[in-house]
Formats: C-alpha cells, sequence, structure tokens
C-alpha cells in the first residue's frame, strides 16, 4: 500500500480472469462501477463473479442485493459455473437478498424514501463485514414505483452512500435504446463504466466486453471478447499493449537436417514463428510433424492442435512415412488435440488454447492448419486472433508452427490473412508441387526468415516410407 | 324442508355479522427513527384507525433503525410503509399516509367509490 504513488487510487481485484490486465488492476476499491448491456449478455454472472471470487480469492465478503433472480434461482443459476453460494452463505461470507416489489399490493400516498433499502443493505453489509456489494438490477424499482424524481434522487443518494461506506460495488444496468441504461444510471456512477456486448455474426456468437470510461486510470480501449463457460468468465485481451517480448539467440532444429541446413544459422531462433504455407497435399503436415518430433527430442512439450484430421488419423498418416508418434504421445511430450473449426467460435478456440497451455505448458505450439480458421470468421477477425495468439506465445517463448492452405489459382501472396499471417511470422516456408517431366517434384523454398541468412534456392525433395529426403543437396 | 332451509339460511347470516363484528385490523408501520414523515404517518394512520376502526384494529410500529434486520421479512424498502397484514391479502402503503381516501380504500376500510 505505501508503496503506491501518490496519484493513483488503490484498486481491486476483479477475480475475473483477464479483466485485471485490461483495467491495469481491477476496480476502483470502495466506489461502484456500473456494468451495462443488453438481456442476457451475463450482467449477473459477471457481479456473481466478482463477489464469489473476492470471497474465495481475497477473502472480501460481499452482498448481492438482487432486485429480480429470487435468492434460490441465483443460488442453482450459478452452480453450473462451479459457485456454491449455499456455501458461502453458510459461512457467513455471502449475504443474498432478494428485493421483490409486487406492484399490485403496493399503494402510494404521500412523501416517502427509500430508507428501508439503505437500512436492509447497510445492515447486511455489517452483519458479515462486506467489502464488495453488487445490485442486480436496481432499474428494477422504476418499474415498480411511480414517483420517478424520487427515485432518481434516492439512487444519487444510494450511490453516494456506497461511496460513504467505502465498499467495492457493482451496479447492473439494462441497456437503454439511446444511452447506455435504460434510465440513465450511468449519470450517478461516473468512476468507471463496462459494456458488455453480445452477438451473433454468422451464426457464431461471441461475447465483448468494453471499459467506457474508467476516471482516473489507464485502461484498454479496444473491445475484449469473452467467454462464459464451466469455470465462470474470463476476457481475453485482445492484443497485449507492448511489444516487448524478448528474443532468444539459441537455435534450434526444424526436425530435418536437410532443412536445417538451408538457415545459416543451422536451425530456427527458439521463441519464434514459422508458416508454411503451400497447396493441397505438398506436405505441410509432415513438415509441421518432423518440427513436433525435434521439439520432442530436445524433451520439450509440444502442443499440436489440428483442425482437420483427428489424432488417430495423423498417427497412423505419419507412422505410414516412418515418423512414430505414438512412444511421444504416451510419455506425455506431444499432446494432439483435434477439434473441428466450426464448432465454436473464434474467442472459444483462443480461449481453448489458452487453456491448453496452461495445462501442458508446451515449449512448442502448432496450429494445423491455421487456414481452417478462415472459414469461420471476417478477415479482420482472423487476424486479430492470430495477432493475439502469436503474441501470447511469443510473450512466453514458446516456438510456434502454423501451416496454411494456399489454393492452386491464387497466388500465395494476395490474401489478406496470409498477409497478415505472414507478416507476422519470422520464418515463411513454402512448399509446392510441381509437374516436370511427367513427374511431381516437391519442393520448398525459404520465403524469409527474420535475423537469419537462408538459402535462395528451391530445394527438391521426395517423401519415401522413411520420411522426406532431400535430392539436389549439392545445389546449396 | 322449508323450515330447515330457513334456519340454514338465518345461521350463515348470524355467522356473517358476527366475523364482521370481531373483524380485526393488524397493522405494521415500519419507520427509520423519529423522522418528519415517519411522525406523521404515524399521527395520520392512528387517526384514522381511531375515527373508522375504533377497537377493531392493533398497530405495532417498528423503527428499522433498532431492528433492521426485520426490513427483509416484509419485504420493506420504502420508508414509511403501512403493511396490513390481515384482513388478507397482504397489502403494502408506502408514504406518510397523507391522503386518507387511499389510506381507507387500501385498508380495505372503505369501498373503492367512484
Amino acid at each position: 500500500m505505501n508503496v503506491e504513488k501518490k496519484n493513483s487510487f488503490s484498486k481491486t481485484p476483479t477475480g475475473i480472469t483477464g479483466l485485471d490486465e485490461i483495467t491495469d488492476g481491477g476496480f476502483p476499491k470502495g466506489r461502484p462501477v456500473l456494468i451495462c448491456g443488453s438481456a442476457g449478455c451475463g450482467k449477473t454472472l459477471f457481479a456473481m463473479q466478482f463477489l464469489v471470487k473476492g470471497i474465495t480469492e481475497f477473502n472480501e465478503p460481499g452482498v448481492f442485493m438482487s432486485f429480480e433472480e429470487s435468492s434460490n434461482d441465483l443460488s442453482q443459476n450459478v452452480k453450473s459455473l462451479g459457485f456454491d453460494l449455499e456455501k458461502l452463505k453458510a459461512e457467513n461470507k455471502l449475504r443474498v437478498d432478494h428485493v421483490h416489489i409486487e406492484r399490485s399490493e403496493i399503494e402510494e400516498t404521500g412523501e416517502y424514501d427509500l430508507e428501508g433499502l439503505f437500512i436492509r443493505l447497510n445492515h447486511a453489509i455489517d452483519v458479515i463485514g462486506a467489502k464488495r456489494v453488487v445490485l442486480d438490477t436496481i432499474e428494477s424499482l422504476f418499474a415498480g414505483m411511480s414517483d420517478m424524481a424520487l427515485l432518481r434522487s434516492e439512487i444519487r443518494r444510494l450511490f453516494q452512500w456506497l461511496r460513504e461506506k467505502g465498499v467495492s460495488a457493482i451496479i447492473t444496468g439494462e441497456k437503454g435504446e439511446k444511452s447506455l441504461t435504460r434510465h440513465g444510471l450511468e449519470e450517478y456512477v461516473s468512476d468507471c463504466v463496462i459494456l458488455l456486448d453480445f452477438r451473433v455474426i454468422d451464426q457464431l456468437a461471441t461475447r465483448r466486453l468494453r471499459i467506457v470510461k474508467y476516471r482516473g486510470s489507464t485502461h484498454g480501449t479496444n473491445e475484449y471478447p469473452f467467454l462464459i463457460d464451466e469455470s465462470g468468465i474470463s476476457v481475453i485481451p485482445v492484443t497485449s499493449l507492448k511489444l516487448d517480448y524478448k528474443s532468444s539467440a539459441e537455435i534450434i532444429s526444424t526436425g530435418l537436417s536437410g532443412l536445417d541446413e538451408l538457415f545459416t544459422g543451422g536451425g530456427i531462433f527458439r521463441g519464434c514463428s514459422t508458416l508454411i504455407t503451400g497447396n493441397a497435399g505438398t506436405a505441410k503436415t509432415i513438415l509441421a510433424t518432423y518440427f513436433a518430433m525435434s521439439s520432442c527430442r530436445r524433451k520439450e512439450p509440444v502442443l499440436y492442435l489440428s483442425f482437420e484430421e483427428s489424432p488417430d488419423q495423423l498417427v497412423r498418416n505419419m507412422l505410414a512415412i516412418g515418423l512414430n508418434l505414438k512412444p511421444q504421445i504416451k510419455s506425455k511430450l506431444l499432446y494432439l488435440h483435434a477439434s473441428r473449426p466450426s464448432l465454436q467460435g473464434l474467442e472459444m478456440h483462443l480461449l481453448e488454447l489458452h487453456k491448453l497451455l496452461a495445462k501442458h505448458k508446451p515449449r512448442t505450439v502448432i496450429v494445423d492448419p491455421i487456414s481452417s480458421l478462415i472459414t469461420i470468421g471476417s478477415s479482420s477477425e482472423v487476424r486479430g486472433m492470430l495477432i493475439r495468439l502469436m503474441d501470447t506465445l511469443k510473450t512466453s517463448q514458446i516456438n510456434d508452427l502454423f501451416t496454411s492452405l494456399t489454393h492452386l489459382r491464387e497466388s500465395e501472396y494476395n490474401d489478406a490473412t496470409m498477409d497478415a499471417v505472414s507478416s507476422l511470422a519470422d520464418t515463411w516456408i513454402n512448399v509446392r508441387n510441381e509437374e516436370k517431366d511427367q513427374e511431381r517434384v516437391r519442393s520448398l523454398l525459404i520465403v524469409k526468415s527474420r535475423g537469419m541468412g537462408h538459402s535462395n534456392n528451391q530445394q527438391d525433395f521426395i517423401i519415401t516410407n522413411k520420411g522426406i529426403l532431400f535430392r539436389n543437396a549439392e545445389k546449396k | 324442508m322449508l323450515k330447515r332451509n330457513n334456519v340454514f339460511a338465518l345461521d350463515v347470516c348470524q355467522t356473517n355479522r358476527k366475523m364482521a363484528k370481531e373483524q380485526k385490523w393488524e397493522l405494521r408501520l415500519y419507520i427509520a427513527g423519529q423522522t418528519p414523515k415517519s411522525i406523521l404517518a404515524l399521527q395520520n394512520i392512528s387517526r384514522y384507525c381511531k375515527e373508522h376502526l375504533a377497537g377493531k384494529y392493533s398497530i405495532e410500529v417498528i423503527d428499522l433503525l433498532k431492528n433492521p434486520q426485520l426490513a427483509e421479512g416484509d419485504q420493506i424498502f420504502a420508508i414509511p410503509t403501512l403493511v396490513r397484514k390481515f384482513p388478507k391479502p397482504l397489502r403494502k402503503i408506502i408514504g406518510d399516509l397523507s391522503n386518507e381516501e387511499r389510506v381507507l380504500v387500501g385498508l380495505n376500510v372503505r369501498p373503492l367509490t367512484k
């Protein structure tokens, strides 16, 4: 605390993966935060995670004041995210107060205020010593009462009161047509406003989050995709704010001595990204597998993401050319993960990858092929995702290799997504098939290799049942 | 047969009258300290009850500043709130109760006249 700069205020970690990164430390401590969005965008879950993680990770008890769902419903609904509200309640760490306003049984006559609500909230906070409060959704009050002017002034007073009470609060609000919230709550909560969004593009749903405003703090300004799955909400910072990853001078093998020789360094740099492009049937996957095997030989775990072949099929096919993956899989050095690109949105894929990274801690990641992902998103989205992916991998010094299918007719240089990937990749190898004298000739060419001299020749090779063999070695 | 029917009808009639006589208004007034609104509400409801429900009512005043835990049970959010616990169904009248007509309708003392 005493290290803190004079002019910066303290923050409270949100407990939502990735959000602390974007908000540069979390939500403002002791102040209300407004979370708005349309129905079903995850406001309640967002708020609930803030509370539950506050209790389980930071030992900050919390009060959830619900104006919509009953206490039982809430417990049921968040169970799927692994939150056990009943247990937390029993431990006196959490209090859920359902404010139920039945319009039909209420008559208004004369002046009143919402002191009852204040007392309830105050009581709940004091009983468990709460540090965090959620009001979900206070706008329901507008449906239950007729005196709008009074309600507004009382809500303003409530937010002021929350500040004085010094609790970190989340207030949720339904998105309005012209304003952020239907009843203009953003006027009262001006410190930090977060907008959640739920969009369906090409039948694939994506949730996004944007920090509209965060007074007195730096924050990411982009729209960040977020996911709700069995472990709660996670936000993915689209692009990391800096370009400051370290670069290693260590050389690693591509797995093929013939290919290594084409680089003046005798291999490629550790932690760099490699792109292999080529038409169908040009041995991209084989090259990728060689790369994986070389990592296994160094006893460095490999994560192989296959978007076209199932693990079994890949193992069988590689066996045909003399590459046996089974021992590596058995010794857990090689992890094959296959999924259909169209199964889920891009963000889901990225998150899945993040999780796999955390689980297997690979030193090498192979995505085969990256072009399948292009089918599930617009060009800019895919590009964004690839940048994020490469960023993540580079920051943690993981070797990555991507294969990409290029089409026969078009030149491999004219696709926008290809452009993006190729400019990000440090090494780019193009493989091709040509027909010469009634024979198919396979060849590869190093298009570029950052910071490393390389052969300018097209290198012919053949595939035998013992693997790839380079011909014309004397050409070098 | 006729005789028996008459007796039966008389019985029902008597029960009804008996019930009306014994009907009690069980009221609860929630306040938060001695604020002007709370004092006014208490004065108002006491006066209406004396005038219209003499001997047939009970008022329990709950000060939430002293007993904040009682607010949740009756779903109190506004202050002052008058809760009609009996006769059923439960009704809530929020405000300082300055509009006598509306309070009496709300308490089911007087039918809605329009």
